[in-house]
């Protein structure tokens, strides 16, 4: 029975596939069946794969691996066809709904049969999102999908289509770690990308980021790869005016900033793709407060000229950046002397962290392009770093104190030793 | 006059004349080995600068996990001269436990311990027993990062003992893990308990020094040593050394104050390379090299009853070196000591390099 309802489900168009996927299910769990027992069915797909070599046994050797297979499906589930006949023919007749391999074009579909299936989603995976299909035919890869295009990625592009794993699993493609060089297959080959008119080099400027270190050296998986930026399933570059807000999804005071900042009308008119123009997109390199200013390396001067005001701002806030970066290496430096001297600095290092946080802050308030905001920010910041100066040069002083202080001891503790000595030798001359 | 008075108003009335007799007679024996004595009192006179400097950090400690960290910081940083006292708190600390390992020495290697002088050695060895709790319990107050992961380490080794193991366990740290509660207990172990059975103790010691007098090496016995007065003329040479002791711990706590590190925090992970004390380093060591199993019996299991056996042994050597107690010569315990001193620093060096 369940078998005519497999090939109902696969002979007949999508309505009537839930239908079929229904009753399916409805046959497994009514009668006490779960999709496990089913594994230990004859399978001849496995049964005959398994003895085959090349290509056609590797479904049958991942499929150990595989998400489905784990949750007790089998090849007829998405293949069709009749695993409980040994004839090849009568197993693999069309008659029983079996597709084989199919297209590329067909693979959206083909795996959207059940995943965009709410219904059939929730009792596998209640949390897992059921418009990856829908979303995918939103990005560039699903547009060209079917504007023809059968050489860009569609679902098995990236999942795999054997020995699929679940995207929490360390060894899928998808795992955040991997993702990165999952895109790469494609996106780093100049051949493969030749027709499309793309940069094939953002995989390498991507390793040499920050978010890459990030994410592969302090392993923070939170931290971003592709997908974070371009989306997944619907994979396309951020817009020039809606970059910051791709960034401010972890960058948030940052993008709040600069969207009620004065550039954000100027980058708009400009056209001027507002976080990267100045950050950079797949090399985004930890920022310095030399970006900022009228130096060599600021990303100011690209804009604004001599004389002008923003000159003039950029010019104010690097002087404010590195006149508390100043007093805080200085205070640090100090406190770190007094420290190796044997000085108890402790609470006036904790302290400096207030400073090293005003710092931070003001680096982010950078993004408001406002001198007096930065001031507010700057100011507390250098009257901490300077106490902590003040702190190391107590410290230090100190120490002198004590040296003194142990010279004149010293001093005294050798004459009353010397003077023992003469009062036992006084005794001992006597006697 | 007026002192004549006073003297015999005080012996009327507490005996003074006896004990002043006493030391009016007391001599010490003058021979090649004769500085090795002076150990004995650098150490007592050690012992007194830990309770002057402890009672004096009571003043300011606060023993709880909360407060004992800033109570020790507001002592290095706030009270007048409260770094110095508690430097000299530290470092005299570890003097005396060195001077004491060199008086202990000195006493076996003279055989000191011969009749009638083998309780003089027990209660000796039962003192290095006492010192080494001082200088365990001692070294969590602070409740900083290290003290707190030794101290896990070390009681966590204190539970290999057997039998009684899992007890002492839970009875040194006050519960399962080191917390608080350990550092309370900890704190009474240091400041009451251990100062209190200490006192017993020394007194004992002290007072079978005075009973039997200065031991001299074997090889000196019965022969016609030249003698000096205790009273001024050792008396007055151990003043020197307590002077010139007094200025070595100025000198160490002004130039190489005693550090404060960062406060415990029982979620961190145990800082890299974590090791005890110089003075429990060799044992450490040992039981870092043991395997973990050693026949049927766990490794660490195994080395803590090898180290207790062994204290016990050492306690017992005046009963068991019988051939020096009848006057002949041990080689065996003198290979025996040599050998211990040879173990006790390789292994605190190899402890120290790896």
């Amino acid at each position: 029975m369940e078998r005519m309802l497999s090939a109902k489900r696969w002979g007949r168009g999508r309505s009537k596939g839930r239908r079929g996927r229904a009753l399916l299910l409805l046959a497994l769990s009514g009668f006490g069946m779960n999709a496990a027992p089913a594994q230990q069915k004859k399978d001849s797909c496995v049964e005959c794969h398994a003895a085959l070599e090349g290509p056609l046994a590797e479904p049958v050797a991942v499929m150990k691996e595989d998400i489905h297979r784990q949750r007790g499906f089998s090849c007829a589930e998405c293949h069709g066809g009749d695993p409980s006949s040994d004839d090849l023919l009568a197993a693999k007749d069309p008659k029983t709904g079996f597709i084989g391999r199919p297209s590329p074009r067909a693979i959206p579909a083909f795996c959207g049969r059940c995943h965009s299936d709410a219904e059939f989603m929730k009792r596998y995976n209640p949390a897992l999102r059921v418009d990856q299909e829908r979303e995918y035919f939103t990005s560039i890869h699903g547009k060209r999908l079917r504007a023809g295009d059968t050489r860009v990625a569609t679902c098995t592009s990236c999942h795999g289509a054997h020995g699929i794993r679940s995207a929490h699993h360390p060894l899928s493609p998808v795992y955040p770690l991997n993702v990165a060089e999952t895109c790469a297959r494609c996106h780093a080959d100049a051949t493969y990308m030749k027709g499309y008119r793309l940069p094939h080099d953002q995989y390498d400027r991507y390793k040499r980021s920050a978010h890459a270190r990030a994410l592969y050296e302090r392993q923070d998986l939170s931290a971003p790869t592709c997908n974070d930026c371009h989306g997944n399933h619907g994979a396309v570059p951020p817009g020039a005016t809606s970059v910051a807000r791709v960034c401010g999804q972890c960058h948030v005071r940052q993008s709040e900033l600069f969207h009620t900042s004065p550039h954000k009308a100027a980058f708009d008119a400009l056209q001027l793709a507002e976080c990267v123009y100045c950050h950079g997109n797949h090399d985004v390199l930890s920022p310095t407060d030399e970006m900022i200013g009228t130096g060599e390396r600021s990303v100011c001067i690209s804009c604004h000229t001599p004389g002008d005001a923003g000159y003039q701002a950029a010019e104010r806030m690097r002087a404010l950046l590195d006149e508390l970066s100043h007093e805080l290496e200085r205070a640090r430096a100090i406190l770190d002397r007094a420290e190796r001297a044997g000085m108890e600095v402790s609470r006036a290092k904790f302290e400096l962290s207030q400073a090293h946080d005003a710092l931070t802050h003001a680096r982010v308030l950078v993004h408001a392009f406002s001198v007096k905001e930065l001031e507010s920010a700057i100011r507390p910041g250098l009257d901490v770093a300077r106490r902590g100066y003040q702190a190391g040069e107590k410290a230090l002083a100190e120490l002198t104190y004590r040296r003194k202080g142990l010279a004149v001891s010293l001093l005294f503790i050798l004459v009353l030793a010397a003077l023992l000595y003469l009062k036992i030798r006084e005794l001992e001359g006597r006697s | 006059m007026r002192v004549e008075t006073w003297r015999s108003w005080l012996d009327e009335r507490l005996g003074t004349a006896a004990v002043r007799e006493f030391l009016r007679a007391k001599e010490v024996p003058i021979h090649r080995h004769t500085i090795w004595y002076y150990f004995g009192g650098m150490t007592l006179f050690l012992f007194v600068v830990q309770v002057v400097t402890g009672a004096l950090l009571l003043l300011y400690y606060r023993p709880s996990a909360e407060n004992a960290f800033e109570s020790v910081q507001f002592i290095m940083t706030e009270v007048e001269f409260g770094w110095l006292i508690r430097s000299i708190h530290s470092w005299s600390a570890n003097l005396m436990i060195a001077t004491l390992f060199v008086h202990m020495f000195s006493a076996y290697f003279m055989k000191a311990y011969r009749p009638p002088r083998e309780l003089t050695w027990v209660s000796g060895t039962v003192l290095l027993f006492l010192v080494l709790a001082f200088g365990f319990s001692g070294y969590l107050l602070p409740w900083n990062k290290l003290a707190f992961f030794a101290t896990k380490v070390g009681t966590d080794i204190a539970g290999d003992v057997p039998l009684i193991g899992p007890f002492l366990l839970r009875f040194l740290r006050g519960g399962d893990e080191v917390t608080g509660a350990t550092l309370t207990r900890f704190f009474g172990f240091h400041v009451a308990i251990l100062p209190g059975i200490t006192t017993i103790v020394l007194t004992v010691h002290l007072v079978l020094v005075q009973k039997h007098g200065m031991s001299v090496p074997p090889s000196l016995e019965g022969k016609n040593l030249r003698t000096m007065k205790f009273f001024p003329n050792f008396l007055l040479r151990d003043l020197v050394g307590w002077v010139l002791a007094v200025g070595a711990l100025a000198a160490l706590a002004a130039l190489f104050p005693w550090g404060l590190g960062e406060k415990a925090d029982p979620f961190a992970p145990a800082p890299a390379g974590i090791k005890p004390e110089w003075y429990f380093l060799f044992m450490f060591q040992t039981l870092r090299l043991l395997p973990a199993r050693v026949g049927i019996i766990e490794g660490e299991v195994f080395g803590v009853t090898l180290f207790l056996l062994g204290g016990i042994f050492w306690m017992l050597v005046p009963f068991l070196d019988t051939p020096t107690s009848s006057g002949w010569r041990s080689r065996f315990f003198t290979g025996l000591g040599v050998g211990l001193v040879f173990y006790i620093v390789a292994m605190t060096v190899w402890g120290y390099l790896t």
